[in-house]
């Protein structure tokens, strides 16, 4: 039902766009004022939910320790799974946010008869999601070389980086297919486990669909429709001049892949997709286990009732002369 | 316990999720599965709202007119103070990572244990009251209506996590359901809606110092009976001194060490050791617990037992602090004491008489645990120890949650321990150290009425514990928390009979040659030391 409903609100988008420029012809609107709106929404939305995020105070610190702490000189401290200092937090931070550490940790845990429970390697997820997220940002990478007049060196560089297999024409970019196949999989891990089907929301069907359209229109437009890619470069160019027009000759096809595009940019900030900023806040990584080294202030603290030592001992006094402790009033 | 389940029963679970969806299913309340409902008396005594005698089964919790607007208002509250809070609202993209890390899912199979839905039981409601999405799409975002049902829900699956933080070691954005439970549980103790577990030990350690509830004389006492059985094992008299102004040290423990085995003989060997290096320490009878139920009902709460710690250090003029085994206890002053109640400038930087070792780590906080100052005695060479006293143990590490997740502290036990026993075994590598797993009692679940419960989550220590049992004959478990004290040995009774277990200075202090003893013929158990069974046999 959730899969459904994300499928085809991802088809709605589709024919959206598709009717909005066969049938109604409105390809300013397609080409320029959504892709604005949505760049508009997805940075100002990102902004406001770094600032809400950062509006709200760290009260403790408080890492999630993953080795040994520093202690004794001679015990070697884990400086990276447990920093106490600006530089180990770093490094744990690029591991995390970089190789994804924690997730490569992953294991599957099974129940057997006896009861005997044993911890096996579950490594796929982490593969595929460091397949999805360092495919996304080449591909990303590769679509500037529409954005400037001359395509820079760097990107030529990645280009040919990515198409080092040289087969097919034009030639088969790696990281297409690696997108494809990493969204395919994160897809049927989703549907495939029974606890994963159950936990998960339209929130999670939906972006996977849109992202795996956004890809599928472009692998369409790259190797199987000809596309004018100069009337494309155009566009784009056009776009971030701010002289927007719209060229001749460019195929419903694109518009879809612009509008998916633009679907997900506006759909970013407010969907679990923030994790991208997110992760770099997270306060059980990012802050040093040195608590007991340097204090933390909360700008929050408030004094708080206690019970005394003096009204404990007005309470206990007799006791605890009897027992021969010593007391601040006789 | 007649009717209690078999261990082949209760270890058949069932994992297959329920047809109907996780939203729409109202929480069913299984019994031995939760505790009983705070009481009246126990809410009163540190004013807590919402004192009344209610059941968790029963329909009408007798909650205020206004519950809904409190707990809106508590989470908007608590997402203007707790960056975490807000961030793990909103950054979790339910990639199941943390699924099959919790204790409890693994035990129970019942998918609302899984780390990430027990979040998504306020997420939801968070989405509901708190985003643009939610409000407009429902369910279709993934909000929904806070309601009784979800209010009952909060209560029965927040009381089933022991905020053990595992599930943070593995998620790719460290979201740790801890801090949600925390949360969580705040946002209930706002209705009155705590565990009589928590609340009776709160109240208890409030008004007496302790959770126990032991009163100054009683603490006397119950020391005194474990100096006469230090004395009839060592020929040795101990003379600990209580709320003694000029101290140079501050000793702070669980009170469960002073109360019943096996944590007596912790704090037996606490004792012994101390005595052994002449060191110029007191009890307190004020600050005579370490552990913070508070911590497991409210920040507020936890930082109004904290207090008297440093307020008694300060008020006996000592130098600094050094307290014993226990889990929660240190994540509390190792994460918060000194943010709730420092700077502790009346304090100075913990040396060790001893050793002369400053402890440069808790040069702020001024706490050490006790682990730290052992662990440098020995390598100091500050002790004469007899491991071989030990040869009838065949011990393995239990990494309490706290201590592991919440601090770090791995490697010093494991060298105290090397030295004071001659067979140690480490558990499987994914059940030790950050991956280590609950007792399945922490967090203040460690009641009787939810045995239930504390066997199905304690499985996966347990049978971790088997696994060095049956290959090693493993037959003791050490540990450095006395909630572990406390409630393993029912969790060893019950899946892996024949392994007890034991604080860490109950096996430094059978090792410990103490100058002037006699002749030892037993551990501090009484039970005969190895070699010298027969002597007792003749001898009886």
């Amino acid at each position: 039902m959730r899969v459904l409903v994300s499928f085809i609100a991802v088809l709605l988008l589709v024919v959206i766009a598709y009717a909005g420029v066969e049938a109604a012809n409105l390809r300013f609107l397609f080409g320029v004022i959504i892709p604005y709106a949505a760049f508009i929404i997805f940075v100002g939305g990102m902004i406001v939910r770094v600032l809400k995020w950062g509006s709200s105070p760290v009260p403790f610190r408080i890492p999630t320790t993953c080795g040994q702490e520093k202690s004794l000189p001679w015990i070697k401290q884990d400086k990276l799974e447990n920093p106490s200092g600006l530089l180990g937090v770093i490094g744990r931070m690029a591991l995390e946010v970089l190789f994804f550490r924690s997730l490569f940790r992953n294991l599957k845990t099974q129940l057997s008869d006896g009861p005997r429970l044993a911890y096996g390697e579950a490594k796929w997820l982490w593969l595929a999601g460091m397949a999805f997220h360092w495919s996304f940002l080449i591909v990303l990478i590769r679509h500037l070389r529409f954005f400037t007049e001359k395509v820079l060196v760097p990107i030529q560089m990645i280009e040919g980086l990515d198409s080092f297999l040289q087969v097919g024409a034009p030639l088969l970019y790696l990281t297409d297919l690696v997108l494809l196949a990493a969204v395919f999989y994160l897809f049927l891990r989703r549907i495939g486990i029974p606890q994963m089907r159950y936990l998960s929301l339209i929130n999670d069907y939906f972006p996977l669909f849109l992202i795996f359209g956004i890809a599928l229109t472009g692998v369409l437009m790259r190797y199987f429709t000809k596309t004018d890619i100069v009337s494309v470069k155009v566009l784009a160019m056009g776009l971030v001049s701010f002289k927007p027009a719209i060229p001749e000759g460019i195929g419903v096809l694109f518009y879809i892949h612009l509008f998916l595009l633009s679907a997900l940019l506006a759909y970013f900030p407010m969907s679990k997709l923030v994790h991208l900023g997110g992760v770099f806040l997270s306060p059980t990584r990012n802050l040093a286990n040195n608590n007991r080294m340097k204090r933390h202030v909360n700008p929050w603290n408030y004094p708080v009732h206690v019970h005394t030592y003096q009204e404990y001992e007005d309470d206990f006094r007799e006791k605890m002369k009897g027992a021969g402790i010593p007391v601040e009033k006789e | 316990m007649a009717k209690f389940p078999k261990p082949e029963e209760l270890s058949n679970i069932d994992f297959a999720p329920p047809r109907k969806g996780w939203m729409d299913l109202p929480v069913e309340f299984k019994p031995g599965m939760f505790c009983h409902g705070s009481k009246p008396k126990s809410l009163e005594a540190v004013g807590f709202p919402n004192p009344r005698d209610w059941k968790p089964a029963d329909a009408d919790w007798k909650l205020p007119e206004n519950w809904k607007e409190i707990i809106i208002e508590g989470i908007a509250e608590r997402l203007r103070k707790y960056r975490s809070f807000r961030l793990f609202m909103d950054i979790c993209v339910r990639c199941g990572a943390c699924a099959d890390k919790c204790h409890f899912f693994i035990g129970t199979g019942d998918p609302k244990n899984m780390p990430v839905l027990r979040a998504e039981l306020i997420r939801s409601v968070y989405r509901k009251e708190f985003t643009t999405a939610g409000k407009i799409l429902g369910k279709m975002a993934g909000a929904r209506e806070l309601t009784l049902d979800v209010l009952k829900e909060w209560w029965y699956y927040f009381y089933q996590c022991t905020e053990c933080r595992r599930c943070s070691v593995f998620c790719p954005y460290g979201i740790d359901q801890a801090e949600i439970t925390i949360i969580g549980r705040e946002l209930l103790n706002l209705l009155g809606l705590n565990i009589e577990w928590i609340a009776g030990p709160v109240a208890n350690c409030y008004m007496k110092g302790n959770h126990l509830g032991l009163e100054p004389h009683t603490i006397v006492g119950n020391l005194e009976y474990m100096l006469d059985d230090i004395e009839t094992i060592t020929g040795k008299r101990i003379k600990p001194t209580f709320n003694r102004k000029g101290a140079e040290i501050l000793f702070v423990t669980p009170s469960g060490d002073l109360f019943a085995d096996p944590g007596t003989y912790t704090a037996m060997g606490y004792m012994m050791l101390f005595e052994e290096l002449g060191l110029d320490y007191t009890w307190s009878t004020y600050a005579s617990e370490g552990g913070n139920f508070g911590f497991f009902t409210s920040n507020e709460m936890a930082k109004r037992l904290n207090a008297k710690l440093y307020a008694e250090a300060k008020r006996l003029g000592v130098k600094y602090i050094i307290g014993g085994e226990c889990g929660h206890m240190w994540r509390v002053i190792h994460q918060y004491m000194d943010t709730w109640q420092g700077p502790a400038d009346f304090l100075e930087v913990p040396k060790s008489p001893i050793t002369g070792t400053v402890f440069e780590n808790a040069r702020s906080t001024k706490m050490i645990h006790i682990a730290e100052f052992t662990a440098d005695l020995i390598k100091n060479n500050k002790l004469k120890l007899d491991a071989k006293r030990n040869d009838h143990l065949k011990v393995t590490w239990h990494d309490s949650c706290n201590t592991a997740r919440g601090m770090g502290i791995l490697e010093e036990p494991r060298y105290i321990l090397r030295n004071v026993v001659n067979n140690f075994f480490e558990m499987p590598e994914d059940t030790i150290r950050e991956k280590t797993f609950c007792c399945g009692s922490g967090s203040g679940l460690n009641a009787s009425e939810d045995t239930d419960l504390r066997m199905k989550g304690g499985l996966p220590r347990a049978n971790a514990v088997k696994f060095v049992h049956d290959r090693h004959g493993v037959n003791m478990l050490a540990n450095i928390c006395a909630i572990d004290r406390a409630t393993l040995p029912p969790l060893m009774d019950y899946w892996v009979p024949g392994v007890k277990v034991a604080g860490l200075h109950e096996l430094v202090a059978n090792a410990l040659v103490m100058k002037g003893e006699k002749e030892r013929t037993t551990d501090l158990r009484g039970e005969p030391l190895p070699g010298l069974e027969q002597k007792e046999e003749k001898a009886s």
